[in-house]
């Protein structure tokens, strides 16, 4: 029922985004501006390494105790009369959001972006039952409109050019008419993103107002005030959430903090590490439904909690994950992701944040790609706002896949006779002798060799430069100290 | 730990691809360290760090291999790698891989604080301002591998002792700090997308318009050499060390003469 898998076919899905010329040009922003906007903005903050130290302490608190945390969230929000529904499976979270649907006979529901939503499948599962979900998030709006999942946590549409997201709205929006917009004249469909974004709000404008219920994520759960709270850049969330006579919230257990002064704390690094903005352009506390006295606001207020494996984490290796604060940073700054593009990972989670806690969420035969397919540079952990050890955890998926024989055994056996040679010096040096003597022999009119055998992972695309000589450090080492050195 | 006198000495870890792929390097590590007044030796019953096996998961035959390693170089002052990868396993990654086992970690921790990798070793230990080796008329750009860079804070180090070399330039590229795509085994196991992430580095080293990729570990060397190489890219790539010690003379990586 969840978005469908494809992460046990990483090797043809890179293989099949490096040939996308579209993905290719859409994926420039991820080296260029994304990366460098967070530095300046990082830069421009000098307390900005302290803050992410008081980020990492405020999870680390919350996580050991985030059960009495989760209950203060919960009797605050009752207090203020919201309800919580505590949700430990998929199936759980999405049958609560279909009665609680279903309680006001919606029709129409409008979403306000949100992960864990992709994590549960709820769009189509709401289809299926004859609600029709309408996403609101211009990037998550225009890969609903092509039928795609997100490519990234925080632009889901960033593997689409202007071009194409022009197409999409020929096709879906044949009768709009360009309003006027300053400065841009009307009249063959235009790419300018001014333009498209207008587009966008005005087809939305009206389901807003349609929508019998209004579903959103929560950037964070305050345990002290029983508020949710969501940061966005657009307002379409404020829309989605306080306009219809329902607002369910959906919420995975980890995004609790204990207080208002923890979340200023969180706020001044998150959209620095995320868009390289000083701040997103909302952040919007939801306390409760409307009051008597309010003059807007939802009549009932809910809050669907996810758990989803998490509670699992807790105390073990993956914990550290639970501190992710849904930045992107790590996916904005990680080679392997630049090139292959979110879709390549296969689930809802991509890039590093994904290898590290896909095979926890789907299972590792089916992810172990994933944490292998890391060059293990380590500029994810350098950018998470959290300082998670994404590669450390990497590797100890690694170390799990080795134990369990889930590695392909081609690979297994390899590694396990090379480490033999490793542990017993003399077969090692006698199998490098006969490997450089060969090589060299092989490569040395060129100094390099274009094919190479059971190499092609690395001949296809580039030359493997041959040995120096035909004989290794140790051994001309040796020889000169007998003879004195060269 | 010698006498603030006497002159240090240092074992040198060779490394596996500096031992099969370009004994020079070691050479130059040798005559930078030598210069700069150390005693120094190569146990010979030293292998491979361990790496390739710890980064495929298997974690009992990496700390078997830790050990080998550990027990070669107990006797000396300083542990000297011409690489921010090998550095970083045995400094960063050798006491966590002992952790239910005291003795070892000791040991393990022992050796993590004894272990350098060459241009920190010359300049952060040492305090040696440059190099005294004869002017090159060369334009560089200087490529931070990943591990020494994030491992070990090796980033100033290199370029500090490469300043001190007369008529040398050194060209920034836009993205010196971006991983080449060589990762160990991911380059031929991941080999389209390894291929893809070299690419930009190499687009990015061209467009500097050096003559000469300089880095401090073979692996990303081989890698971007082999990737110059097959665009018909006349920059040479050389190891950091060759450059330090005016070990010029022998082929460029991938080439023949």
């Amino acid at each position: 029922m969840s978005m469908q898998v494809t992460t046990q076919n990483f090797e043809a899905n890179a293989s099949k985004a490096l040939k996308d010329p579209n993905l290719r040009k859409a994926m420039q922003i991820i080296g260029g501006p994304m990366a460098s906007r967070r530095v300046e903005t990082a830069r421009e903050l000098p307390e900005f390494e302290a803050l992410r130290d008081e980020g990492v302490k405020i999870k680390n608190h919350v996580l050991k105790h985030i059960d009495l945390y989760l209950e203060k969230f919960e009797q605050q929000l009752t207090a203020r009369g919201g309800k919580l529904h505590w949700c430990r499976t998929p199936r759980e979270a999405r049958e609560t959001i279909l009665a609680l649907c279903r309680s006001r006979d919606a029709k129409l529901v409008t979403k306000g972006k949100s992960m864990v939503t992709e994590e549960i499948g709820l769009n189509a599962f709401l289809e299926e039952h004859g609600i029709t979900p309408v996403e609101t998030d211009l990037g998550e709006y225009i890969i609903q409109l092509a039928q795609e999942p997100p490519s990234h946590i925080i632009g889901p549409a960033l593997h689409k050019t202007r071009e194409q997201v022009a197409e999409l709205f020929e096709e879906h929006h044949p009768d709009y008419e360009l309003p006027n917009v300053p400065g841009i004249k009307a009249g063959p469909r235009s790419t300018e993103p001014q333009v498209l974004v207008t587009e966008a709000r005005s087809v939305l404008r009206d389901t807003y107002f349609r929508a019998d219920v209004g579903i959103t994520g929560a950037n964070f759960l305050i345990a002290e005030t029983g508020a949710t709270v969501i940061v966005t850049n657009e307002g379409n969330g404020d829309l989605t959430q306080s306009l219809p006579r329902m607002h369910i919230a959906v919420s995975s257990i980890e995004k609790v903090i204990p207080n208002l002064e923890d979340l200023s704390t969180i706020l001044r690094i998150l959209a620095r590490s995320a868009t390289g903005q000083e701040m997103s352009c909302y952040t919007t506390l939801s306390c409760g439904p409307k009051r008597p006295e309010d003059i807007d606001g939802p009549e009932e207020f809910h809050v669907v909690l996810v758990d989803n494996g998490r509670s699992e984490m807790l105390g073990t290796a993956l914990e550290p994950l639970l501190r992710c604060i849904r930045c992107g940073a790590c996916m904005n700054n990680c080679p392997v992701y630049h090139s292959v593009g979110g879709h390549a990972y296969g689930w809802v989670y991509p890039g590093p944040i994904g290898a590290a806690l896909d095979p926890h969420m789907i299972g590792l035969e089916t992810a172990r790609h994933l944490p292998n397919a890391s060059t293990f540079c380590g500029k994810c952990e350098e950018v998470c706002p959290m300082r998670i050890p994404l590669p450390d955890i990497m590797r100890w998926w690694r170390e799990q896949a080795h134990e369990k024989r889930i590695t392909p055994p081609l690979q297994r056996w390899g590694i396990e006779a090379w480490a033999f040679a490793a542990k017993t010096p003399w077969l090692y040096r006698l199998g490098a002798r006969v490997a450089i003597g060969l090589l060299n022999m092989l490569g040395k009119d060129k100094g390099r060799l274009s094919s190479l055998p059971l190499a092609g992972g690395w001949t296809d695309g580039r030359d493997f430069p041959a040995p120096q000589s035909a004989s290794t450090f140790m051994s001309q080492y040796k020889a000169s100290k007998k003879g004195g050195l060269k | 730990m010698s006498q603030i006198d006497a002159k240090p000495r240092v074992a040198l870890f060779v490394t596996c691809l500096v031992d099969l792929f370009r004994p020079s390097v070691g050479f130059a590590a040798i005559k930078l360290m030598e210069d700069a007044g150390c005693i120094v030796e190569v146990p010979e019953a030293q292998v491979c760090c361990g790496q390739p096996a710890y980064n495929s998961g298997d974690r009992k035959d990496t700390a078997a291999i830790a050990k080998q390693v550990i027990e070669a170089f107990e006797d000396y002052d300083y542990v000297v790698a011409p690489s921010g990868s090998c550095g970083g396993m045995i400094k960063d990654h050798y006491p966590a891989l002992f952790a239910a086992d005291p003795e070892w970690q000791r040991r393990a921790e022992d050796l993590s604080g004894r272990m350098h990798e060459l241009t920190s070793f010359l300049v952060d230990v040492l305090k040696i301002q440059g190099v005294q080796t004869a002017p090159q008329d060369v334009k560089i750009t200087y490529h931070d591998s990943c591990s020494g860079l994030r491992e070990l804070g090796v980033k100033g180090q290199p370029r500090q002792l490469l300043d001190s070399i007369g008529g040398l330039e050194i060209v920034e590229m836009q993205t010196p700090e971006t991983c080449c795509g060589f990762g160990g085994t991911f380059c031929v196991k991941y080999g389209e997308v390894s291929t893809d992430i070299v690419g930009r580095k190499t687009a990015d080293i061209t467009a500097t318009g050096a003559d000469l990729l300089l880095a401090g570990d073979m692996g990303c060397l081989l890698n971007m050499a082999g990737k110059l190489k097959r665009e018909g890219s006349p920059v040479q790539v050389r190891h950091v060390a060759e450059v330090l010690a005016g070990m010029t003379d022998l082929p460029a990586i991938g080439e023949s003469k």
